[in-house]
């Protein structure tokens, strides 16, 4: 069993909670992933690390409630435990030998980005990030992405918050005005993604994505993960999850993360009816 | 003791087919005692023991089916137990027709002794009339960390902790047992039984931690470091292996090993389980070994009404279990033999892009094999018919055609050495890989092969670590 050892809402629908793993938080790196349980018959989802602490053995996750087992996962409180935690899983982001980068983040995605961002400013790398969000609502982590930046966008697409607009805008602006990165990293939505790719390949740009698809066990034993990547089938958990985003067919990786939406709409609504009865 | 001359085995009582197509309980369901002991006077205790031959752990069959014989069905239990860690577990999924039963002195007039099925009735009679735990050996003060926990880890951690080594499974999963929990259905392989035997381990003092993966949450150096001695690696078969047709990343086209995770290990088959699977109506499983067979059988117990089976070669190659084979047919499974897939095709609907059945599963283009000359594993090569192709109408399909190696562990030990297909390098005897002190076994080592070998295989390296340890300390 793994505790909670806080727990805090960052906007209305995103919680963050740092869980008490010492032997993930050991080993853990940012770009890596953990699967968890919320209990005995829970399913096994795959959530990206937002942060870890070896000395104290925490690892945090930011999660979005999107499905059951996130809302079920939501329902758990500080000093509450968690059936099962493991990891870390999949590989590091690699930021070696990285001087300029641009880091994109969409939505609850920024909570991935955020550790990367991290690393690449603690390696000298000078840092600019563009972080999108559908509303001021929705607004995550500005004030940490502030402090490892040296250059930070803000942009909502009804405009309430920051630059109106999508995070492909003042990225393709950027490169316009003759910004040379190494690397762009992005992380967010699928059809976020695939604009990021489609907005920096004409610069020529290499682009990093971080997948994260339908998941079972996560160490490369079921092939649910499986992603075409340069015309090859591709693991996110054992090769990936960052891939090059040149060669990811998102296409595909859209069309089969739909493939439990039914059941995963079936499952939120019963799983909030049954909550609302506990509450009465 | 006479030797009853019945030539052939007595029949294991079993659902009928049309009920057990339609539910997750076992379908085997053992021998009463009078069939037992009816069965057992039909070995002949031959001198040579031909039979033990045949068994990868060396059961010292005759002896125990001589308890049977005399109803002492503990004592006949303590004898199958010093040879193997999962009784209960052989007697039903060891692949006997091939290995004790075929030594059988009476198989060559007749039907060999029903050893299988008297292994399972000896195992649960053992489990539902003792309660009592096995004795904790005195600790030798030696350390093993054993890698995974399926058929190869629990068979190794046994015979150390019958030894008095101290030792720590580590399993990937939140569940201990391997391939025998999220791979073999509870139709054929009740998971109560797989609790039961771990739970024995348990009991002889082997320490199992969950949630591990070894390569990511820790190295196999990790281990060393933390005091372990030796290290055995029984981190099973690896990623499914897909065809490169086109279509197969469409929504329904699933490898055998998720589909069976997901309704084995994550219940997805239970009214409460949160794990969702594809309810489909027609299904295609593409391949002919037993996984092929547990798939399709599970498939058709979610409620499918067609299943076939697509195997490329004839029903003489099929290289699953006959009595799996037996089994599927007479539920009904469907066998479109000499038959390969070509492409999976997928529903589009092009005026709307936001309909939900875009990008699933509507069929799969197969086409006509013929059996050519013998190729390099001995069996007739197939070879394609021109112009034979037709349309299987499926709304899901599984692909059950085998895996490759897991890279995790490879990649994060040093000096591990492994082959042209990435399996593991081993001494056969021993089980010694490259790397000093480190052991490996089952599925790693050979690829998808049953789970008696795994155990065979496990039980000698464990017996390697100890000669190796107690030489070391001499």
């Amino acid at each position: 069993m793994y505790q909670i050892v806080t727990k805090r809402s960052l906007n209305p629908t995103v919680s963050f909670m740092e869980i008490s793993a010492p032997a993930v938080a050991k080993k853990a790196q940012a770009g890596q992933f953990i699967i968890l349980r919320v209990d005995e018959q829970g399913e096994r989802i795959p959530l990206t690390i937002a942060d870890y602490d070896r000395q104290k053995g925490t690892v945090s996750i930011i999660y979005q409630i999107v499905g059951a087992t996130t809302k079920k996962l939501d329902q758990k409180q500080q000093g509450d435990f968690l059936c099962d935690f493991v990891g870390p899983l999949g590989n590091p982001t690699r930021t070696e030998g990285l001087k300029k980068v641009c880091i994109v983040g969409g939505g609850v995605g920024c909570a991935i980005a955020l550790p990367v961002a991290r690393k690449l400013r603690e390696q000298g790398c000078t840092v600019h990030s563009i972080i999108g969000f559908r509303n001021r609502d929705l607004v995550l982590l500005q004030e940490e992405f502030e402090t490892c930046s040296h250059r930070l966008t803000v942009v909502t697409d009804d405009g309430s918050y920051g630059t109106k607009g999508v995070v492909t805008q003042p990225l393709q602006a950027a490169l316009e005005a003759g910004e040379q990165y190494d690397e762009i990293i992005t992380i967010g939505p699928l059809i976020m993604m695939k604009f990021v790719v489609a907005t920096a390949k004409p610069f020529g740009v290499p682009t990093t994505v971080s997948m994260n698809p339908i998941m079972i066990d996560g160490t490369g034993m079921c092939g649910g993960c499986r992603l075409t990547v340069g015309g090859k089938t591709k693991f996110a958990c054992v090769d990936g999850p960052d891939f090059n985003g040149y060669e990811v067919d998102f296409d595909e990786a859209m069309q089969r993360s739909s493939t439990y939406r039914e059941f995963e709409r079936h499952a939120y609504e019963e799983t909030c009816n049954l909550l609302n009865k506990e509450v009465k | 003791m006479s030797v009853n001359m019945e030539p052939k085995k007595y029949e294991m009582p079993s659902q009928p087919p049309e009920v057990r197509a339609h539910n997750f309980l076992e379908v085997a369901l053992g021998y009463d005692e009078a069939t037992a002991l009816r069965e057992a006077e039909r070995c002949l205790n031959c001198k040579h023991m031909p039979c033990v031959d045949g068994c990868p752990v060396k059961i010292h069959i005759p002896a125990f089916i001589q308890k049977v014989r005399e109803g002492d069905f503990e004592a006949a239990y303590q004898i199958i137990a010093q040879a193997s860690s999962l009784p209960a577990v052989c007697g039903r999924v060891c692949p006997q027709e091939n290995q004790c039963e075929s030594k059988c002195v009476r198989g060559i007039k007749g039907e060999p002794v029903g050893i299988g099925r008297l292994e399972r009735f000896v195992a649960d009679w053992h489990n539902a009339h003792v309660a009592q735990p096995p004795e904790r050996p005195q600790p030798n003060g030696h350390r093993v960390a054993v890698i995974g926990s399926g058929p190869a880890g629990l068979s190794c951690a046994g015979e150390l902790a019958k030894k008095g080594y101290s030792v720590t499974v580590f399993e990937a999963l939140h569940t201990a047992g391997g391939v025998l929990v999220y791979g073999i259905p509870e139709f054929r392989l009740p998971k109560a039984i797989v609790q039961r035997e771990v739970d024995t381990l348990r009991a002889l003092g082997v320490e199992i931690r969950t949630n591990t993966v070894i390569g990511r949450t820790l190295t196999v150096d990790d281990l060393f470091e933390d005091g372990y001695e030796a290290v055995f690696i029984a981190s099973g078969a690896g990623l499914p292996r897909f065809m490169g047709i086109d279509g197969e990343s469409l929504n329904g086209v699933y490898s055998a090993n998720e589909f069976l995770t997901r309704n084995n290990l994550m219940k997805a088959y239970l009214e409460h389980s949160d794990t969702p699977i594809v309810h489909a109506k027609r299904v295609a499983v593409v391949g002919g070994g037993n996984v092929a067979m547990d798939a399709a059988r599970t498939a058709l117990r979610l409620g499918a009404e067609e299943v076939s089976i697509v195997y490329r070669r004839s029903l003489e190659e099929l290289p699953a279990r006959r009595e799996e084979v037996e089994h599927a047919m007479q539920e009904g499974i469907q066998f479109r033999l000499l038959c390969n897939p070509v492409r999976i095709l997928g529903y589009h609907n092009a005026d709307d892009p936001r309909d939900a059945r875009n990008g699933s599963v509507v069929g799969m283009e197969c086409r006509r094999m013929q059996l050519g000359e013998p190729d390099a594993s001995g069996r007739r090569k197939p070879v394609e018919i021109p112009d034979s192709e037709f349309l299987l109408e499926v709304d899901a399909v599984i692909m059950a055609i085998g895996t490759s190696p897991n890279p995790l562990i490879k990649n994060t030990t040093e000096g591990l050495e492994v082959n042209a297909r990435g399996g593991i390098i081993v001494t056969p005897e021993t089980g010694l890989t490259s790397r000093q002190n480190v052991y490996a076994g089952g599925d790693a080592v050979t690829g998808a092969a049953t789970v008696i070998l795994a155990m065979g295989a496990g039980k000698n390296a464990a017996q390697a670590i100890h000669r190796a340890l107690t030489q070391a300390v001499e």
